[in-house]
């Protein structure tokens, strides 16, 4: 088998609260290959940014806390890494664009200046090159006028450039693996249509690899290749995105494909998942779905079902994913 | 919908914020014209969408309609009288009969007060809505009809989730009987499982109580959802207004088929055959706003007459005549 350019392999994180210990990542693997796009799709609290922080090693520990398993870049452990080996890989191999440009840039230093930081600090780059390279990244991002706008400050900025200004910041050292955290969700539906087209586009043209984080089933269906549900810290589903809107192999999946209005057709009511995601200080037993699933049977409760492989590179975490497959249920 | 009465009617609103500069002496430097000559007219029992970006006017639209914002100019007519010269008793009924659904259900709660005095406090305010022994049970009834437990009267907004404080603040909505209620972007915090528990309630209780909406909105989908009419908002005017099915499917003006065409679409195999309509740059100020047309900086079809006429929202002579607000309207489908 090839070796992938990332691997998370069977992860697990906890929280220590005051209110006790929450599981929030139970033992989630997935892998990126070079120059793919893998979809890390899941509501608030399912885990999905928790598990690319630790990938980037920007998890806060305390609270958070990585009880089991391994994170591999090329092939070695990042977990392991001492603290001067994990620097280099981030950044320089794995760069990470946030939700929120506004509070991620600091407001009082110029764009330029934030660009440019990383080069000087670890290419050790002149003040001047490295100005001048930063002129390069935002002309690359398509921030107009970017030879005058570089002295600008963050708040000069509206919503969309200052998200390419983070994208530029994030291309600084030519990373292999670019993780964009719901880099448009704040952002209006025509610029962020600029955003994830940007994003496409060099992510072709710099051969990245890139993992999306993000809760639209649109944003997903327009840009990657391959898709991973995650729910309660768990992937519940994972899949060819085709396959997937196709044919849901997870009750969640098909849940949520269902209960989306669609702007194409103007639908009666919509399909609802009753209930709430649990609270994952204290989960459900069994399977973590099961309270809101309406195909639960008594294993549901009593048994977590296995992550069933399903040939293709298909997965799901469904007792009863062949038969939801088959239409059988 | 068949033929039926009106029951709000507005008419060329206008609302400019002054923009003031200078320490001791404030002295007006300029206006943000947030919302400039709104126009529409609202049904009972009808949803009407008003969709478009961030800094479009839309929630400045709302607090006009909920007159906690004077306009600068126009009227706004609820079952024939001008909203904005009601005064003492007649304002009061008014406050009774237009309410409002927020946008944040973390920060429209008083985590001090209990849900039932949340729910309950329309009661204080307006006492002659429901005698003081009836309220608990009223305020029940509420929670009861917006599915939650009657039996957490007591609980406090901390002690629920994202989805069900919508729910509270819909249930506060409802507690005068309104007959128009305001929903200001009311499903855009919450998440998608959420989000269609909230809609499918929000239109029940419209079948239930004969209620009009307003549902202002930035999700295209949602908004095509559950609306029956939609508006489209460009720099505080309305570009387009017409049926659901005449915005979504025939829309006329650029800037709703740019909007529409923007919209990801959770169909993987339609990646290949759906037209993208790409806008360059962002949306002008609108303390600055161009001239003519508001749109022609970001328009693939302008030309010199858009600079010096303002395009007005009237029938345009496409196929299927629905008011558009540009001189080149012409008929173009965008979502598959």
């Amino acid at each position: 088998m090839n070796e992938h350019l990332l691997e998370v392999d069977n992860l697990f994180i906890e929280f220590h609260t005051r209110d006790g210990v929450s599981k929030v990542i139970n033992g989630v693997s997935y892998h990126l290959n070079a120059g793919e796009t893998l979809a890390v799709l899941g509501e608030s609290g399912s885990g999905k940014s928790v598990t690319a922080q630790a990938i980037m090693g920007i998890l806060d520990m305390p609270p958070g806390k990585i009880t089991r398993g391994r994170i591999l870049y090329r092939g070695r452990d990042l977990l392991t890494m001492s603290k001067e080996e994990r620097r280099k890989v981030r950044g320089e191999e794995i760069a990470m664009v946030f939700q929120d440009a506004l509070s991620s840039l600091n407001p009082v230093f110029t764009v330029g200046n934030q660009i440019s930081e990383t080069l000087r600090k670890r290419k050790g780059m002149s003040k001047a090159d490295a100005m001048k390279r930063a002129v390069e990244l935002m002309d690359q991002v398509k921030i107009p006028g970017a030879k005058e706008r570089v002295k600008d400050y963050p708040h000069q900025f509206s919503g969309g450039m200052r998200q390419r200004v983070m994208i530029a910041m994030s291309l600084a050292m030519d990373p292999k693996v670019l993780i964009a955290d719901e880099p448009t969700t704040a952002l209006d539906v025509t610029v962020q249509a600029q955003i994830m087209d940007l994003l496409a586009e060099l992510r072709r043209d710099l051969n990245m690899a890139m993992i999306l984080i993000t809760h639209d089933l649109g944003v997903v269906a327009d840009v990657a290749d391959r898709i991973a549900v995650m729910y309660a810290g768990r992937i519940v589903e994972h899949a060819d995105v085709h396959a997937l809107y196709k044919n849901p192999a997870h009750p969640y999946t098909k849940g949520l494909l269902e209960s989306i209005p669609r702007l194409d057709a103007k639908g009666t009511e919509l399909a609802t998942i009753k209930g709430l995601p649990p609270n994952l200080l204290r989960p459900p037993t069994g399977c973590a779905f099961h309270p809101r699933c309406k195909y639960a049977q008594d294993i549901c409760v009593t048994t977590t079902p296995p992550l069933l492989d399903l040939g293709g590179g298909r997965t799901s975490a469904c007792h009863f994913a062949k038969e939801l497959l088959d239409g059988r249920i | 919908m068949a033929e039926s009465e009106t029951i709000l009617q507005v008419e060329n609103l206008v609302k400019h914020f002054p923009i003031r500069q200078g320490i001791l002496f404030k002295k007006k430097v300029g206006e943000v014209k947030a919302v400039d000559g709104v126009s529409f007219e609202l049904k009972r029992g009808e949803t009407l969408g008003i969709v478009g970006e961030s800094g479009c006017g839309k929630s400045t639209l709302a607090k006009l309609l909920m007159r906690l914002e004077t306009p600068t100019a126009g009227r706004a007519r609820l079952n024939g009288r001008d909203i904005y010269r009601m005064g003492g008793s007649e304002l009061r009924r008014l406050r009774r009969n237009v309410q409002m659904v927020m946008q944040d259900p973390y920060t429209s709660l008083n985590p001090r007060m209990t849900v039932g005095d949340i729910i309950g406090e329309p009661y204080e305010i307006h006492p002659e809505a429901a005698p003081r022994g009836d309220r608990q049970r009223r305020v029940q009834e509420l929670l009861d009809l917006v599915g939650l437990n009657p039996e957490h009267i007591n609980r406090y907004p901390h002690q629920f989730s994202g989805g069900q404080r919508q729910r509270i603040g819909i249930a506060r909505a409802l507690a005068l009987r309104p007959e128009v209620i305001v929903c200001d972007e009311p499903v855009s915090a919450l998440d998608v499982s959420i989000q269609a528990q909230v809609i499918n309630l929000l239109e029940k209780l419209q079948d239930e109580f004969g209620l009009s909406y307003i549902f202002i909105a930035h999700d295209l989908s949602v908004v095509r959802h559950i609306s029956d009419r939609v508006g489209v908002m460009y720099l505080g005017k309305i570009v387009e207004i017409g049926t659901e099915d005449e915005i979504y499917a025939r829309p006329t003006h650029p800037y709703t088929q740019a909007l529409l065409s923007a919209v990801p679409v959770p169909d993987p195999e339609a990646r290949a055959h759906r037209e993208v309509i790409r806008l360059e740059g962002d949306v002008p100020s609108p303390a600055n706003p161009p001239s003519g047309c508001r749109f022609r900086t970001r328009c693939w079809k302008a030309q010199e007459k858009c600079a010096k006429e303002e395009p007005l929202l009237v029938l345009r002579p496409a196929a299927d005549p629905h008011p558009s607000a540009c001189h080149f309207a012409e008929q173009r489908h965008v979502v598959a």
